[in-house]
């Protein structure tokens, strides 16, 4: 079965730890290995992808076991790993299942974190080198095309990748809730920990304008203000800033409250009423948890933005099943075409729509001569069959004659073109 | 004629019943199409308008249909031309033409005080100035929606649809500035208009003195939106219980409180 010759290889986050996956790790460009991948004997067709979650190759091979056993000694060749370890390590896909696989890669539904957009990117990517060192196929070709297409249907039609997943970038999505466009706001940066760098990180990136640092150490403050291109100032100045700031993020280690209602209150009089959104990701808490009661003040601490993670994952996991049920109809798709590439069904298929055309034709004529005799009526009717079979039987020998230079699916695909067998579906390559 | 009105009816209503699908389902195509809708919607009407100026011989903005109608179309045509995502206007557009729809449709003769060059141009201001207090009013109605998820970090159909609080707090300034604008015009030149036809600028007619009540209340909007910082929250209820003066001011008055400027009946 052609379906069979489709096998995937590799290794990723959920088979393998960091320390066997960095072993492997593939740097640079694909060229080298896709050289050496097509040397394996019965390698038709290959595809390499590395990542730093995932190291996979998916390759057809007239001779799959064979050929498996070649491309897992090439992808641990580095490690020292005997081939029962590497085999334990690594996963292997074939026919169909390679197909759901990569499926699945391709739509984001096997990444570590759910639903991120990167994988795609880095898939097309892979193919891309593939197809520069000519090392796709038809039925490569194909197969990625669509895993693309499948990847783009599951995130119009599920909203997978709509919700943030991780604390600091809840933030940032509740911030541009707020304030629609964050080029002209400006935040405020109180402490100078991890948490809150890795949120200014996100802010910066969705374009904020302005970054200040306050800390309690002021060389602290002028480090990292430096590096987000901001200003830094004393602690002192909390409350001068917050009148002009519009997003404050604070992770002080202070053990009491730095910030409370009744300082922020006369603020706002003076900020004109313009919104203020206060992030609070330390623990013990910074900011007074009533500064949310104020109009037009959104206060979020540690726990709130947990619960918009979890709510926002649970989120996710719902739209995968719904994603699950795409993929699973586009692997049924891929098959039915896997099946057609074979010699038999085309044969069939070419007749059928022959077939199907004739009769149209004759009946449609016979339709218009209703003089005719019986006799005259069966004459047009072996008529339009001649011309048929006749037709039809120079393709038919192309096809069946094999030369040991053929390439078998390359002429299956030719000839499925020529007639037009697979334009029912929409072609979107 | 009347299957013109008929047809922009049934026109808006199936976009707006498109609108609450693409709402609820936040498909890209689905919204499309019930822009399309609304457009050709909004074409008929225009044709519709055009005719009935043909047949009536003046311009048809002395029935409460007419007026109704009017105020619509001026909704329709701001919400076209925002080419913003705002979705919820939508359904008032449709409520604006199902009470156009019952009210009278027969033209009648014009009364010889709105034989006049200034009916086009005072009925229309007027008129114009409801569609943006209006749109005013659903982009308060949406900030209040919008921010009250926010505020209570429970995240529910509201927030992933509608727009930004800014975005919705610009709507409303931008409607609010432009519709006081109107509302101040028309009263101008109704008060100019009025001193033709009646023989003073302002003779404290219901319909005269609601107008300025509801100014005055736009008027405070702004002032303390601009001096005192009245945004956002505040100014988006404020919206909302502006509009209320607007509605007062183009039905109650007419139907409650009479007066010569009643015509629209």
């Amino acid at each position: 079965m052609l379906a069979e010759s489709i096998v995937i290889i590799g290794v990723n986050h959920k088979t393998a730890p960091v320390a066997v996956r960095e072993k492997l790790a593939f740097s640079g460009d694909c060229s080298g290995p896709l050289v050496t991948l097509m040397h394996i004997e019965g390698c038709r067709e290959c595809c390499f992808l590395s990542t730093c979650n995932r190291v996979e190759v998916i390759f057809v091979a007239s001779d799959p076991a064979a050929a498996a056993v070649a491309v897992r000694g090439f992808l641990f060749a580095k490690s020292g790993l005997s081939d029962a370890e590497a085999q334990q390590y690594s996963y292997l896909h074939q026919g169909r299942d390679a197909v759901s696989h990569l499926y699945h890669v391709a739509a984001s539904l096997d990444s570590m974190v759910v639903g991120e957009p990167q994988i795609l990117g880095q898939l097309k990517q892979a193919y891309r080198e593939a197809v520069e060192q000519k090392t796709t196929g038809v039925i490569l070709n194909r197969l990625l095309h669509k895993s693309f297409s499948v990847a783009k249907r599951v995130r119009t039609e599920t909203n997978i990748g709509g919700s943030a997943v991780s604390i600091s970038y809840a933030a940032v999505e509740l911030a541009k809730k707020i304030f629609g466009n964050l080029r002209d706001k400006s935040v405020l940066l109180v402490g100078a920990g991890e948490m809150a760098e890795l949120a200014a990180e996100h802010l910066v990136r969705q374009g904020i304008g302005r970054v200040i640092v306050a800390n309690r150490t002021l060389e602290r403050a002028a480090k990292l203000a430096r590096r987000f291109n901001g200003t830094a100032v004393g602690l002192a100045e909390l409350t001068s800033q917050l009148a002009e700031v519009d997003i404050l993020v604070s992770s002080t280690g202070a053990t009491d409250l730095i910030l409370r209602k009744d300082e922020v209150k006369p603020l706002m009089r003076q900020r004109m009423n313009r919104p203020l959104f206060l992030i609070d990701i330390a623990v013990p808490r910074d900011l007074d948890p009533e500064l949310n009661d104020l109009d037009n003040v959104y206060l979020y601490d540690i726990d709130d933005l947990k619960n918009v993670v979890d709510v926002n994952k649970a989120e996710r996991e719902k739209e995968a099943l719904r994603a699950e049920g795409i993929v699973a109809e586009e692997v049924i798709k891929f098959g039915q075409w896997l099946e057609g590439m074979e010699l038999a069904p085309t044969i069939t298929a070419i007749r059928q729509k022959a077939n199907g055309i004739r009769e149209a034709e004759v009946a449609k004529t016979l339709g218009v001569l209703k003089s005719l005799s019986e006799n005259e009526r069966r004459s047009v009717e072996m008529l339009a069959n001649a011309i048929v079979n006749k037709l039809l039987h120079e393709p038919m020998v192309f096809l069946k004659n094999s030369t040991p230079h053929d390439n078998p699916q390359l002429k299956l695909a030719f000839v499925r073109q020529l007639f037009g067998l697979d334009n029912n579906e929409s072609s979107d390559q | 004629m009347t299957l013109l009105f008929q047809l922009t009816l049934f026109l808006y209503l199936l976009a707006t019943a498109v609108y609450v699908a693409h709402f609820l389902s936040q498909q890209k195509k689905v919204r499309a199409v019930a822009r399309a809708m609304l457009l050709v919607g909004g074409i008929l009407h225009t044709v519709y308008f055009v005719v009935r100026y043909v047949a009536a011989g003046h311009t048809p903005l002395t029935s409460s249909h007419e007026a109704v109608s009017f105020f619509a179309w001026s909704m329709t045509w701001a919400f076209l031309s925002f080419w913003w995502r705002y979705r919820v206007k939508s359904p008032l557009i449709s409520l604006l033409m199902l009470i156009a729809a019952f009210s009278s449709q027969e033209i009648r003769p014009l009364a010889p005080a709105l034989k006049s060059n200034w009916l086009p141009v005072h009925a229309s201001i007027a008129i114009m100035a409801n569609g943006f207090m209006a749109l005013a009013f659903c982009g308060g109605v949406m900030y209040l929606l919008q921010e009250r998820e926010i505020k209570k970090k429970k995240f529910g159909i509201f927030y992933s649809r509608l727009p930004s609080l800014e975005a919705l707090d610009n709507l409303n300034q931008h409607c609010l500035t432009l519709g006081f604008l109107l509302l101040t015009l028309g009263i101008v030149t109704g008060s100019v208009w009025a001193k033709q036809a009646w023989g003073a600028y302002w003779q404290w007619d219901p319909k005269e003195t609601w107008s300025l009540i509801t100014w005055l209340i736009y008027a405070a909007i702004l002032h303390q939106r601009l001096t005192v910082g009245w945004r956002r929250r505040r100014a988006a209820i404020m919206a909302i219980a502006g509009f209320g003066a607007v509605l007062f001011t183009f039905w109650g008055v007419t139907y409650l409180l009479g007066g010569v400027h009643s015509y629209v009946g």
